[in-house]
């Protein structure tokens, strides 16, 4: 886009689909949603459509891939030919690779890898449908598949992003802002533990700005953290109210 | 030295149990004198040890386990037998049969084949060596008749029951024999098929609800009602004979 064809913030300070610039997207996860993989979760993050599914552990082919002192964990982030406006070829792209990559390496550090030497954990994410910010949706589900197939693990992991757009820092970026906007800065955290597995910045901000970004970003992951923990536990209240 | 959670509460991964000088159980880790949840489960307080039950996990072998396995794969000198865990156990050939036996000579799929169930105990694991098997003890071996049921592996101790109490409940009402194998898989043998779905039914209940409490009556319960239509249904076949 080369002409900007409408302001993204009004007025009253409000975005294009009427949050305010602190407020996160409606959330809603459901936990376990597949009934054949050994752990699964589906999110839906505004428009964002997503499904997590994890397989494993179990041992590793070929074997030659197998670690003799940890597991390996392998990941496919792939989008939908349909979840996009324009048809996306299903063969996987190079930002689909690098996103894998990218996902794998901030929910490697929150899962005991080092209990089950020379195994594997295969962990896939569809993206159903997309609308900006699917990398860090991706995370919050992918966690939660984790942590429903019974993977030991330090802590779950909530991923949010911050940006600026028309020169206000906002909190979780739809697509358009993302297209239209200065920049964007997903923020994977383990809250528990306080720490960070996943800080990437595309853009441009001043170090104030930045660092006004990623906080914003880490209130946004403890609130996510707060439904993973709900969703998670969701599956198992319910039984028990029924049945005392 | 504060705990965060109350006895038989449902924690999450990274949920923050105890702090100071306490130990950490199962499912649990510690870090700075802190002790987090590792899984999903229902938490324990025993003087300083902090444990949680699973209520989502796989099997890991133990030596000593009793497990139900099935043979995937005949080699030379033994077998590959899946034991629901994230390894193959082995199961060696000199193991099962008493006489020396030589590879050229001997077929071992006579014996045991691809797809067949044994029931075995584990005898050697570590974390450089995938578990070795053993039938040479009584009960164990070859699986001919019965019927296989499949549970998550930390759910087994629900289904014994303190001291035992759940599973020969179920012995008892259903007069089915059983054997649980530590890895999750249940062998159930019964006179007839109805006594068999039964405890069947029983278990799949018990792995569906294990975190809740007053259980063992429930499924009492629930055996009596579904015997008394049991009941019913032969009765009204009978009249429809006669």
């Amino acid at each position: 886009m080369s002409q900007k064809l409408e302001k993204l913030i009004d007025k009253k300070g409000l975005r294009l689909d009427g949050r305010k610039p602190d407020e996160l997207r409606p959330i809603k996860i459901e936990v376990g949603a597949l009934s054949n993989a050994d752990g699964s979760a589906y999110i839906q993050q505004g428009k964002n459509k997503i499904l997590a599914a994890v397989y494993g552990p179990k041992e590793l082919h070929p074997k030659h891939l197998a670690l003799p002192d940890r597991m390996v964990l392998r990941c496919r982030y792939h989008m939908a030919p349909f979840s996009v406006q324009e048809r996306k070829s299903p063969a996987p792209s190079r930002r689909e690779i690098e996103l894998s990559k990218v996902i794998r390496e901030s929910l490697e550090p929150s899962i005991f890898i080092e209990y089950y030497p020379r195994t594997s954990i295969d962990l896939f994410i569809e993206v159903l449908q997309a609308d900006g910010g699917t990398r860090c949706a991706s995370i919050t589900a992918a966690s939660l598949a984790l942590a429903d197939a019974g993977i030991p693990m330090r802590d779950l992991v909530a991923a949010c992003a911050a940006g600026k757009v028309d020169g206000t820092i906002v909190l979780d970026l739809m697509d358009t802002e993302d297209k239209v906007g200065t920049a964007d800065v997903p923020v994977a955290l383990m809250p528990n533990l306080n720490a960070i597995t996943l800080l990437q910045m595309d853009g441009i901000l001043t170090l104030e700005e930045f660092e006004k970004a990623v906080n914003l970003a880490l209130e946004g992951c403890r609130k996510i953290y707060t439904m993973q923990k709900e969703a998670l536990k969701a599956k198992y209240i319910a039984v028990k109210e029924v049945e005392e | 030295m504060p705990t965060f959670f109350e006895r038989r509460q449902l924690v999450t991964p990274g949920d923050l149990l105890a702090e100071g000088q306490y130990i950490a159980g199962e499912n649990t880790y510690k870090e700075d004198d802190k002790i987090y949840a590792s899984r999903i489960g229902v938490v324990e307080y025993q003087d300083k040890k902090v444990n949680v039950v699973a209520l989502r996990a796989f099997y890991v072998p133990r030596v000593g386990d009793t497990v139900i396995g099935t043979i995937v794969e005949v080699g030379f000198n033994g077998w590959m037998v899946d034991i629901n865990s994230p390894y193959l156990a082995l199961l060696r050939a000199s193991d099962v049969l008493s006489r020396p036996f030589k590879p050229q000579k001997n077929d071992l799929s006579e014996v045991l084949d691809a797809g067949d169930l044994v029931i075995a105990k584990i005898i050697a694991y570590d974390r450089a060596h995938n578990p070795q098997l053993t039938v040479s003890e009584p009960g164990l071996g070859k699986i001919t008749r019965g019927q296989v049921v499949k549970v998550t592996p930390t759910k087994i101790p629900r289904v014994i029951g303190r001291k035992g109490s759940m599973v020969s409940m179920i012995k008892q009402e259903t007069g089915c024999h059983i054997i649980l194998g530590h890895n999750g898989i249940i062998l159930i043998t019964g006179k007839s098929l109805e006594n068999e779905q039964l405890a069947i039914m029983a278990i799949r209940k018990i792995e569906e609800e294990s975190h809740t409490t007053g259980l063992t009556d429930r499924i009492v319960q629930m055996i009596k009602k579904e015997k008394e239509k049991g009941k019913q249904k032969e009765e009204d076949k009978n009249e429809s004979e006669t």
